[in-house]
């Protein structure tokens, strides 16, 4: 018979442990997976896993890797903190979509002014549309006691909607021939994100998502408001006690995710994606939640699950193309991963122990 | 007066157990045998001995005193005898066998019975569908019924099995679980600290209970650290302090500060109330009056009271009268109306914790787990709860963990809290220690003003001790302290001043010298008023 006996305090080598048997776990079973589908395993697991930083295509796929990685870096940074006080934001995917949509439109109305002031104004109004759509469920919280969850959610499916509109009407490009879409703004020198250094993918948004990590761990770990945040999150009474006020927290963690979203966003929409559509939002927002996790809401664990998952995004699609491997394979390592992570979760806060049947 | 009144209740528990005693000497022969024996236990956990060489034992128809502290070693013990932990080393016996419990229901076999102090029982459930799914081969439930109604007819335990759980008092709830225990017919019965959750009147019950229990031959186990309680109703104590026994004796023959004494090794402290002087008004609180903060709480209604430097004010009254209330809003957890709360002139009725602080009132909340204490934070960190602007470990909003982990040295040193260092995380610390914590915490940020609500509750004598010191201490140097308590003992021992609060209302104080427990006793039944008529 097996027992689980509680610890004393969390374990911390399982906390480092548990990512890594999540991940192992996932691979087994998805090669158990594409092994019933008829593939083989150890191939495809290969595909998604190892080819896109070491395969025959390695040099068109690396650079995808950072591209990829940034904006769900940059997300996860903003989330763990909401994470670690107990405040939800499940809606980073509308706060970078309208973060975009913010950014670009300062783009689009200045077109075709060139200054090189620009682009730090399209950053700022990109980090400004995500903190006002942040603080949306923030203010409702605090003045209804609505739950964040739900209505950061729904927020999710609006901002979807005023991005279509966006890209079929006010945004829509002059010359663009009736197609919907905005202006491309990778041909407008001012508002572009290039890539900085060729051959890397390293844009604007993965200086941002490196800064991001850092200021994060700042926080975190040597700013009062960092310890009251953690506070909150295990004893909120204390917090209070320690003179916390619960709405300040939530407004400040919710504007502060959704602005790091709306920034993701608008190095998006200035860099890779070029152009406002309504698939502005591809999912970086709900990804980004299971980065956290696997990241143990750790400025350092953030930046390497978020490269993890960068890499099954990448892998999916090379399998995708190579081995015909279906589209939502990409979707099913995410979903495992944050099954095995939250299942192997158990391990760092009970001990198991076998015990003879009396 | 709850505390005179179980006094006297137990005094004349004393006299009937002593009858009852000279009955069974008379009646039946006692073996010489022991029921149970320990020799040489040990157990250890990461970084704790918990037990070293216990050995001790229990004879029949004895009830057996476990005295000692809080984290002296009795839990332990206990569940190595109820099979909950494995022993390390050492032995023992039940009934001249072996006992070598691998689970409680190996121990419950060999005829260990044991009632906790925390109780497992579903509420949605009648008694005796509670009892039917602690045993291992149930009897049909009207067979069940009429053996629970026979037991507690036998013992003095009223109880209806048709009930349920939901509708039972914390005392009724007691006699399931003791009811559950005697059918199995224990040779050795374990009782946990079981008259904290007890009326007077209850606990009362409950010994002529055990009495009875223990003149069939039955060994009784009584773990407490209520001195009185164990003066009256033991026949036999073993003291056990950090792990071992120190010591085994006859509790009648000693007096309660002996014991104590015993418990904590050394003399109890005496506490020195003397070099205060009333100095000039520090706090004042006027009209403050605050809706109940949700369903459970209670409102407060026009509160008023002057604190002067030096002076400690107790306020009295049971729990649940708007103690927590009180307690933030003088904290600024809850911010009151303005006016309402002044220290030296500077109205900190809108400002919330932190501002208070830098100001000078500093308070220490009741619950040390989740509310004056962060559990799974260290020591080290806790201290950043309170004391970051006052000791500077934290400056322009950036933490310095080594002057955190300095304070938090000093109070472990200052305030003798045991514990392995200041990376332990609070929940680790046992109750006494982590309230010495707590309160020094506070303590040794030199207040104004330091407000505390119930600071020894659950704590041990010595560490009530210290902390009571600690308080007295600190208004000598010219601070003012209010404690809030349910303890009267301790109120009349530290305070200058006393006031009721009774349904969130706080009578207006007396000098406590010369207060009797009779005016008490009407100060906290609601009678105000008389006070300011004889003053």
């Amino acid at each position: 018979m097996i027992t689980l006996i509680p610890r004393q305090s969390a374990s911390t080598g399982w906390q480092i442990a548990t990512p890594v048997m999540a991940v192992l776990a996932t691979m087994v079973t998805g090669g158990l997976l594409f092994a019933l589908l008829g593939h083989d395993p150890v191939a495809a697991i290969r595909t998604i896993f190892w080819d896109p930083l070491f395969g025959p295509a390695a040099s068109y796929s690396r650079p995808q890797l950072l591209i990829k990685a940034a904006p769900l870096i940059l997300i996860a940074s903003g989330l763990a903190i909401g994470f670690r006080a107990g405040i939800w934001n499940i809606g980073a995917e509308g706060q970078y979509i309208i973060g975009g949509l913010t950014g670009a439109a300062v783009a689009l109305a200045l077109y075709p002014l060139e200054a090189w002031w620009l682009f730090p104004l399209m950053v700022a109004a990109g980090l400004a549309g995500g903190w006002a759509w942040g603080m949306i469920p923030a203010m409702l919280r605090n003045w209804f006691g609505a739950s964040e969850i739900l209505v950061s959610l729904m927020l999710v499916y609006v901002a979807q909607r005023v991005a279509a509109w966006m890209a079929f009407g006010p945004m829509r490009n002059p010359q663009g021939m009736g197609f919907p879409g905005s202006r491309n703004l990778q041909q407008y020198p001012s508002a572009a994100n290039p890539e900085l250094i060729a051959g890397t993918g390293a844009h604007w948004g993965v200086v941002a998502a490196a800064a991001a990590v850092l200021a994060t761990w700042f926080l975190m770990s040597r700013h009062i408001r960092g310890f009251h945040i953690r506070a909150a999150g295990t004893a909120p009474r204390a917090a209070r006690f320690a003179g916390v006020r619960p709405q300040t927290l939530v407004a400040f963690c919710l504007g502060l995710s959704g602005a790091l979203a709306g920034a993701a966003g608008l190095f998006e929409v200035a860099g890779p994606a070029g152009q406002v559509t309504d698939k502005l939002g591809v999912g970086y927002g709900f990804t980004a939640i299971i980065v956290a996790f696997l990241g143990r809401l750790h400025p350092v664990g953030i930046l390497l699950a978020g490269l993890l998952l960068a890499l099954t995004y990448i892998g999916g699609e090379l399998a995708q193309m190579t081995m015909a491997l279906p589209a939502a394979t990409v979707q099913v390592f995410q979903g495992m991963l944050l099954f095995f992570l939250l299942g192997f979760d158990l391990l760092t806060r009970f001990q198991i122990r076998r015990r003879a049947r009396a | 007066m709850y505390r005179s009144l179980t006094k006297q209740c137990n005094c004349a528990g004393r006299d009937l157990r002593d009858k009852q005693v000279k009955d069974l000497t008379k009646g039946t022969e006692l073996t010489d045998m022991p029921v149970f024996r320990a020799e040489g236990l040990g157990k250890s956990y990461p970084g704790v001995r918990a037990n070293d060489d216990v050995s001790f034992h229990v004879m029949p128809g004895e009830i057996h005193a476990l005295l000692g502290e809080n984290g002296a070693g009795k839990s332990t013990l206990v569940k190595m005898i109820y099979g909950l932990v494995r022993p390390d080393d050492g032995r023992m016996t039940l009934g001249g066998a072996a006992h070598v419990p691998s689970d409680p229901r190996a121990a419950r076999a060999a005829g260990v019975a044991m009632v906790f102090q925390h109780f497992s029982l579903f509420d949605a459930l009648t008694v005796a569908e509670n009892i039917a799914l602690g045993m291992e081969n149930p009897p049909p439930r009207r067979e069940l019924s009429a053996r629970i109604t026979k037991v507690s007819h036998d013992f003095g335990l009223p109880l209806n099995p048709a009930r349920r759980i939901v509708t039972l008092s914390a005392g009724e709830r007691q006699r399931v679980e003791i009811i559950r225990c005697l059918l199995q017919n224990p040779r050795l019965l374990i009782m946990d600290e079981p008259t904290s959750v007890l009326t007077p009147q209850e606990a009362e019950l409950l010994f002529a209970t055990l009495r009875k229990l223990a003149a069939q031959g039955t060994a009784i186990l009584y773990i407490s650290h209520k001195l009185d309680e164990i003066r009256s109703h033991c026949d036999r104590a073993t003291i056990l302090r950090h792990g071992r026994v120190v010591d085994s004796c006859d509790p009648r023959a000693h007096s309660a500060r002996d014991l104590a004494a015993m418990m904590v090794g050394g003399q109890m402290r005496q506490i020195d109330r003397s070099g205060r002087q009333p100095g000039a008004v520090l706090l004042e609180v006027r009209a403050l009056s605050q809706p109940a903060p949700n369903a459970e709480g209670t409102a407060l209604k026009d509160i008023a009271l002057t604190l002067r430097a030096g002076e400690i004010l107790g306020i009295g009254g049971v729990a649940g009268n708007g103690q927590e209330e009180l307690l933030a809003a003088l904290s600024g957890e809850v911010r009151s109306a303005p006016g309402t709360v002044t220290l030296e002139g500077a109205d900190l009725s809108a400002t919330g914790p932190e501002p208070r602080r830098i100001a000078g009132l500093l308070a220490a909340p009741e619950d040390r787990l989740g509310h004056a204490a962060v559990p799974d934070f260290s020591l080290t960190e806790n201290t950043l709860l309170t004391a970051g602007s006052r000791k500077s470990l934290v400056r322009g909003g950036l933490i310095d963990h080594k002057a955190a982990r300095d304070y938090a040295l000093a109070v472990i040193e200052g305030f003798d809290v045991r514990t392995p260092g200041p990376h332990v995380a609070a929940r680790a610390l046992s109750g006494g220690n982590l309230q010495k914590f707590v309160i020094g915490r506070e303590v040794m940020q030199n207040p104004r003003v330091l407000v505390v609500n119930q600071p020894t509750w659950g704590v041990d004598a010595g560490a009530a001790a210290a902390v009571r010191q600690s308080l007295l201490d600190l208004a000598r140097q010219g601070a003012g302290v209010i404690v809030i308590s349910q303890d009267l003992d301790e109120l009349l021992e530290l305070s200058d001043r006393f006031c009721a609060l009774n349904e969130g209302r706080l009578s207006p104080p007396v000098p406590t010298d010369g207060l009797t427990l009779d005016r008490i006793g009407l100060m906290l039944g609601g009678a105000h008023g008389m006070e300011e008529a004889h003053l």
